[in-house]
């Protein structure tokens, strides 16, 4: 499914930012669909992909979790084995392309956690592209250590102060850079967020996730898996990986969403379970907000998913029933991350622990030789701070050994 | 009393050379109370009135006003406490008022509910910064049945569309001054006056001017080409001061706020120079 000329998914999508962007987008959605189809741009994107990201990634049966979940076989879609450490870098090496391809010699970019503005600022390194990169302060406080990894590869770093000072604001204040520079910047969005075309660039370049999936699972199989489980924050590697089995209905396509604290406490990021139809960053969608429209604060452990919005077709998707979103707390995350450590020797980024503990939940309903594949989106040494100030903290992490 | 979009045209359609002075400040920054005294001193001098009602993100703002926003809502600022607002000054006042605020506080509020509620306050169109053109099918559809202002953004950037735009307009045009969000600038872009020629080429209604006017040279300078001169930042930074200050001293800095006002409204005037 593309979204239709308004860039909408169902209800959902569309362009609602100030109008000096309007042009600019419409610029964007003709370059991409030009520069996309050009023979060059897609050798130079295929050889960064492999040589320089290391795809394809592999397709990794889980044999000791799938012992102890004990029910449908696990499979990990292992995203965190590329450069940079999670999927983020199919999204930005496309844009990064892109971006040169269409003669921007500067690109801007927002982070939550630092995942996307480290992998934004590898590429503009590799390309030779400038680079600024807004974040949120409370943010730049709780990951220094991406801070200086950005600042190594030659990005300069904006403090955001405004705002709760997170993902949202770096978002807002990266938008509002771009409404003043856009005549020669070039903005690398992170995920299947933002006004159309975004949602659809960003989950053009992450497709290979599910498309490699595709493959690997009918050469090791002779069949599509049962259930496709991946988190969402934004939704960029859950929409990666769902994209190429829309058509397929056997496939259960499973979303999950950050329940922080519990969905019925306040502190959660769950926009599906929790939100209601509204507008952020440019796109109509679930959110959380007061009755007035006020967007209210999101909550997780897990800073990539800490956002109080969905990307637009994900909100589609939940619509249509064609894919389902549950939520995962905190804690249950926090157990699936040692227990993957532990039984795998993979230490998983603290949003694939969300997409794995409910495949830890949901594979015993399943039968033997059923498949279920989890999007190990990304790599969890990004978190092993956090997580041991948690599990030091009282936290027992043990909860499933 | 005759409200609704005609009465925003009529306070704009220039009379002896003269351009409106149409001043914005959120409602209940720093607090209801001195946002009422502000307002007050405003609806002396100003040709048409924008308020704003606060929102959480609000992607067209500079700091100036991302601070009004933020202090307005920490005060306890809602929709509902906006329209009391609203309804205070009209109570007083006949002067056009416009409402501004961002797309999804109207989406959630429902585009005829929302728009219903402030028109039964007094208020007399909109400016909503993030529902271009392509999104504002409905919201367009409800004010016309209510005579409401539909007041469209045309930017720098707007090329081919800047015409397109400007048809759809009721009340007025707003042309943005500069690429960028608002607050105060030095200069304006050296394509400004081009653009208001165009849309005023285009518009049966009247055309002004905002983002980045804070002096009374720069609305002066403005005054020679557009209907009307819109100004934020400098009136929402007096509502930053007023709500840091002293009590003493809040009333000093009202009066300077009238001062300002009155240099600005002056300016207006092509005739003085």
């Amino acid at each position: 499914m593309s979204p239709d000329q308004a860039g909408r998914y169902g209800d959902f999508g569309g362009r609602f930012v100030p109008e000096t962007l309007m042009s600019a987008l419409y610029q964007l959605e003709q370059d991409f669909a030009r520069v996309r189809n050009e023979s060059g741009f897609q050798a130079q994107l295929r050889e960064l992909l492999s040589e320089y990201a290391g795809r394809a990634t592999p397709l990794y049966e889980a044999k000791r979790l799938t012992q102890i979940a004990g029910g449908a076989k696990i499979y990990l879609k292992r995203e965190d084995l590329n450069h940079t450490g999670a999927h983020k870098i199919n999204n930005t090496i496309g844009q990064g392309l892109l971006a040169k391809w269409t003669g921007k010699r500067r690109v801007i970019a927002e982070t939550g956690a630092g995942q996307h503005g480290v992998a934004t600022a590898t590429v503009a390194a590799l390309l030779g592209l400038s680079c600024t990169v807004f974040m949120g302060e409370e943010d730049i406080r709780r990951q220094a250590l991406n801070v200086f990894r950005m600042e190594l590869l030659g990005a300069q770093v904006q403090a955001v102060v405004n705002g709760t000072g997170t993902l949202k604001d770096a978002t807002n204040e990266a938008l509002r850079h771009w409404v003043e520079h856009v005549n020669d910047t070039y903005y690398i969005v992170g995920s299947v967020v933002g006004p159309h075309p975004y949602p659809y660039i960003v989950r053009e370049f992450q497709r290979i996730i599910g498309e490699e999936t595709k493959v690997q699972i009918l050469e090791k199989e002779g069949r599509l898996p049962n259930a496709i489980v991946a988190a969402v924050g934004g939704g960029s590697n859950a929409m990666g990986i769902f994209y190429p089995f829309l058509e397929d209905e056997g496939v259960r396509l499973v979303g999950v969403e950050a329940a922080g604290e519990g969905i019925d406490t306040v502190r959660h990021a769950a926009s599906i379970a929790r939100g209601s139809k509204g507008i952020i960053h440019g796109a109509l969608t679930y959110l959380l907000q007061d009755q007035d429209g006020q967007i209210t604060p999101a909550h997780s452990i897990s800073a990539g998913l800490d956002y109080p919005g969905i990307g637009p077709e994900h909100a589609h998707l939940h619509a249509s029933g064609r894919a389902e979103y549950v939520p995962i707390t905190d804690q249950e995350a926090l157990d699936a991350f040692v227990a993957l450590s532990r039984d795998e020797g993979i230490i998983p980024a603290l949003e694939s622990a969300h997409a794995l503990a409910y495949a830890l939940k949901m594979a015993p309903t399943m039968a033997k030789d059923d498949i279920l594949v989890v999007n190990l989106s990304g790599r969890g040494d990004k978190d092993v701070d956090s997580v041991r100030a948690y599990l030091n903290q009282g936290g027992d992490g043990h909860g499933t050994r | 009393m005759e409200r609704g979009r005609i009465v925003v045209e009529n306070a704009l359609r220039k009379r002896n050379g003269r351009a409106g002075l149409i001043p914005f400040v959120v409602a209940g920054d720093p607090d209801v109370a001195q946002s009422l005294h502000m307002l007050r001193i405003l609806s002396e001098v100003a040709d048409v009135i924008e308020i704003g009602i606060p929102y959480s993100d609000p992607l067209a703002d500079g700091p100036a006003i991302q601070g009004g926003a933020a202090r307005a809502l920490a005060s306890g600022m809602n929709l509902a406490r906006a329209r009391d607002l609203i309804a205070q000054v009209r109570a007083y006042s006949s002067v056009p008022i416009i409402a501004f605020t961002y797309a999804n506080p109207v989406y959630k509020t429902g585009y005829r509910a929302f728009l219903e509620g402030i028109q039964s306050v007094g208020a007399d169109g909109v400016i909503i910064p993030d529902l271009p053109h392509e999104e504002s099918g409905e919201l367009r559809a409800e004010l016309a049945r209510l005579d409401l202002a539909y007041v469209p953004l045309v930017a720098l950037t707007s090329g081919e569309r800047a015409a397109r735009i400007a048809k759809t307009a009721t009340g007025f045009v707003y042309c943005v001054s500069t690429l960028g969000v608002t607050g105060e600038r030095k200069q304006f872009a050296a394509q400004l006056p081009a653009l208001v020629q165009e849309v005023k080429a285009a518009s049966t209604v009247p055309v002004a001017v905002g983002f980045g006017v804070s002096s009374p040279e720069q609305v002066a300078e403005l005054a020679q080409y557009a209907d009307g001169v819109i100004v934020g930042s400098a009136f929402v930074k007096y509502a930053g001061m007023i709500g840091a200050a002293n009590e003493s001293d809040k009333g000093r800095l009202l009066d300077q706020f009238r001062a300002f006002a009155n240099d600005l409204a002056r300016a207006t005037d092509k005739g003085e120079k």
